[in-house]
């Protein structure tokens, strides 16, 4: 082809169509190829470097030993060492003395929020709001006290309640009588509260009884939230009807706070106490 | 015939072509330009104009108080400019700068072309300084041409060692010194010689070093040919009312050399000698008697060239001069400024993004709040009947020192904030967040959403400052 070449001299690889179209070899510019070989130079570098080749199970490592794990492990380094400092400190305190210090409180508040979300966001709700059959932990009503150390022993303890079901103690115009008269928040106005032994339990005043557990029933804050298309009267019958924890009663209702002694270390019960009494609530 | 005619029109399009293309210098850098310095009104202009970058080697030295007046602060997030702490928060502010700057490019080149290439360009001014320095070690074009082809000797090598040193020095000034601008100026200095100022700085002064030593020492007018895009967008920007340096060309042709003896009477030529001289001192090594063309970065050096021809053989200067398109084609003369609707819309763009850097500057509260109200629970009922919301402010401290400020709040009846201690250390150039309680006895909640106002008050030198925002205090559905 060569040889019939119609335009010699001019570098053209001897392609040419449609009578004049023809394709040239000239070379690429020169700083097109020395960006080109120092590029091929900065892989081969970096191959040496760093892990690169994959080689069986594992890539070649590189001669600088560096590992995307090691660098992770570091950076974790770096944030438990910022954290060590707090932590040494909280070990040696109860939580009465981390909630009084306002540094460590802070730190306990940002910390302790993955506690709360692995353990106690199920049932109580990420902001302690609670839920169906599950107290809210952001009030100040508590059953078990809302000192610093009440909720701390609850959660090592956990809780369990007891209201024997009076379904068939009272009549249903009592119960009802009662639970309107609750619902009124005004227990002591029924009669019955006195005469039917209520108070026993949750007091003259019917404001309940730490010691026991027993719930302030004139207040408006509910144990039992109603259920999706109940009012909160029905609730209260209901609780009334068949009790709590009430081991007689099949339809009782069950409410069990579980202890996390054996789950949790000292130190993480103490961050949760402080957590949830930060929610607003503690007193 | 009318086959013959038809080829022959065909032939004189094709000639026009070959004609244009000849005139077409594709420069692609394969030959240094040594462009001849010649001195001129538009040269002093040039130099003043160069002079204004002095700022950026002197700026980062002057001090305001006790830090530096102007200092991008990166690692801690915040500027100062004087006496102003900008923070990310304020970055509107510098959205609006950029846009003032914008326009501010594009009036200019509107009006006289490309006055920021020809004049205010680190590009060009690095580039005349380097070849200012050239001159200066290695002669006049001519001789320079030369020692570039002539075979190595010492005293070759000696002359550009000696040039390379001092780019080099430069550069390395150069990356210094913007590197200052965002790190203490002394404290640069000092960590530089103990080797201890970070890889980032280091890295950037290497980069800039490279950056200035290969784009003024050697890629010169090619950077403005091939990699910037300001030449394109500028080039864009100007249309024919736009006064550029432009060639008389009917003053001009035909152009002729000049011939002994010829009284001023009998010459046939137009006033142009065609003596080359606007061609030598080209940076770009444009003929500007080709018409504006992408090459020119409009600085005006040709302007000085041939008016100094011109008063030397006695016709009048201005053959090369800044004008319009209009004006030397059309004999038009341009619209006064005021009747241009391009002036006014960016004058009014322009006076805009100065009124909010204005406001901005004279806004810059030195306490700002901002609150968070909680979602998890919206709200909650307290054992006094009250309803209780819980909120997380965030107090942003602009100031240098640490302020004590006090939390309120104001919104329905009977709102009571919870906590016991309301004061709080705001920590000076951070974000201090802190949870509050807001309760309401729930008669007085009127409505499921009642406006509430935070404010956070403290005092620094005797001044009180306060920062205030708006949130609501939710309640029960009604
Ligand atoms: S073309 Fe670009 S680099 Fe060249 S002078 Fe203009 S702005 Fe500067
Ligand atoms: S033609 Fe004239 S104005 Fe344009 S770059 Fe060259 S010397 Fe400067």
């Amino acid at each position: 082809m060569a040889d019939n070449n119609p335009f010699p001299g001019e570098n053209n690889t001897g392609h040419i169509w449609d009578d004049n179209l023809r394709e040239l070899s000239n070379p690429p510019p020169r700083w097109w190829m020395i960006a080109f070989w120092a590029s091929v130079i900065w892989w081969v570098v970096y191959g040496v470097l760093y892990p690169m080749w994959p080689v069986g199970q594992q890539p070649t490592q590189g001669i600088m030993g560096w590992s995307q794990m090691d660098e992770y492990k570091q950076g974790l380094d770096e944030v438990e060492a910022v954290r060590a400092e707090f932590e040494t400190q909280i070990k040696g305190m109860t939580a009465k003395e981390i909630l009084a210090a306002p540094g460590l409180s802070q730190y306990t508040v940002a910390s302790a929020k993955v506690l709360f979300g692995d353990n106690c966001a199920a049932c109580h709700g990420g902001g302690g709001q609670g839920g169906p059959g599950f107290p809210v932990l952001a009030d100040d009503d508590w059953l078990y006290g809302g000192a610093i150390e009440n909720i701390q022993q609850t959660i090592t303890m956990g809780r369990k309640g007891i209201m024997t079901a009076h379904g068939k103690l009272l009549s249903d115009a009592e119960i009802d009588s009662l639970a309107n008269a609750i619902l009124a928040g005004n227990p002591t106005s029924d009669p019955n509260f006195a005469q039917k032994g209520c108070i026993a339990c949750h007091g003259m005043d019917g404001k309940g009884m730490v010691v026991l557990g027993s719930a302030n029933l004139t207040d408006g804050i509910y144990r039992f939230a109603p259920a999706e298309g109940e009012s909160q009267l029905d609730t209260i019958k209901y609780t009334i009807k068949h009790g709590v924890n009430d081991v007689t009663e099949p339809k009782t209702r069950e409410a069990v706070m579980p202890s996390f002694s054996g789950r949790l270390s000292e130190d993480d019960i103490k961050k949760l106490a402080v957590y949830v009494y930060k929610f607003g609530g503690g007193q | 015939m009318s086959g013959k005619e038809s080829t022959a029109s065909k032939q004189s399009v094709v000639d026009d072509l070959y004609a244009e293309s000849a005139h077409w210098n594709l420069n692609a850098g394969e030959e240094t330009i040594h462009a001849k310095r010649m001195g001129g009104y538009w040269r002093k202009v040039k130099w003043l104009a160069a002079f204004s970058w002095i700022i950026f080697f002197i700026g980062p030295y002057f001090q305001w108080g006790d830090r530096q007046a102007i200092l991008f602060d990166i690692p801690h997030r915040q500027f100062h400019i004087l006496g102003a702490t900008i923070l990310p928060q304020d970055f509107w502010m510098l959205s609006l700068t950029l846009l003032f700057f914008a326009l501010l490019l594009a009036v200019a080149t509107a009006l006289a072309g490309r006055v920021f290439c020809g004049f205010f360009c680190f590009q060009t001014i690095w580039t005349d300084v380097f070849t200012w320095l050239e001159e200066n070690l290695e002669g006049k074009p001519q001789k320079r041409r030369r020692l570039d082809k002539a075979p190595l000797s010492l005293s070759k090598i000696t002359a550009k060692t000696t040039k390379h040193l001092i780019w080099l020095l430069i550069s390395v000034l150069t990356g210094i010194s913007f590197v200052a601008w965002f790190y203490d100026v002394f404290d640069l200095w000092r960590d530089l010689f103990l080797l201890q100022a970070g890889s980032v700085a280091y890295g950037t002064i290497a980069l800039f070093t490279a950056g200035t030593y290969v784009l003024a020492g050697y890629m010169r007018e090619q950077v403005c040919f091939w990699l910037c895009p300001y030449a394109r967008i500028q080039g864009v920007m100007i249309d024919k009312t736009t006064v550029v340096p432009s060639y008389d060309f009917h003053r001009g042709e035909p152009r002729g050399r000049l011939r002994k003896g010829q009284s001023e009477e009998e010459r046939t030529t137009g006033d142009c000698v065609d003596c080359k001289q606007c061609i030598a001192v080209c940076p770009t090594g444009v003929d500007i008697r080709h018409g504006q063309q992408e090459g020119c970065i409009m600085c005006a050096l040709c302007i000085d060239a041939c008016d100094e021809v011109m008063g030397k053989i006695g016709r009048p200067k201005g053959l090369i001069r800044f004008e319009s398109y209009e004006a030397l084609e059309a004999n038009k003369k341009p619209q006064p400024l005021y009747k241009r609707a391009r002036v006014w819309v960016y004058s009014a763009i322009m006076s805009l993004a100065l009124f909010g850097i204005a406001y901005g500057f004279t806004a810059l509260a030195p306490l700002e709040l901002k609150v968070i109200h909680d979602r998890q629970p919206l709200f909650v009922l307290q054992s006094d009947g009250s309803i209780q919301n819980k909120y997380t402010l965030k107090i942003l401290n602009k100031m240098t020192t640490d302020i004590t400020v006090t939390v309120r709040a104001e919104g329905p009846e009977g709102l009571v904030l919870v906590d016991e201690d309301l004061v709080t250390t705001a920590r000076r150039g951070k974000v201090t967040a802190r949870t509050v309680f807001v309760r309401v006895p729930k008669p007085m909640l009127s409505a499921e959403t009642t406006p509430i106002v935070f404010s956070v008050q403290g005092e620094h030198d005797n001044q009180m400052l306060q920062g205030s925002r708006q949130s609501v205090f939710i309640g029960p559905k009604r």
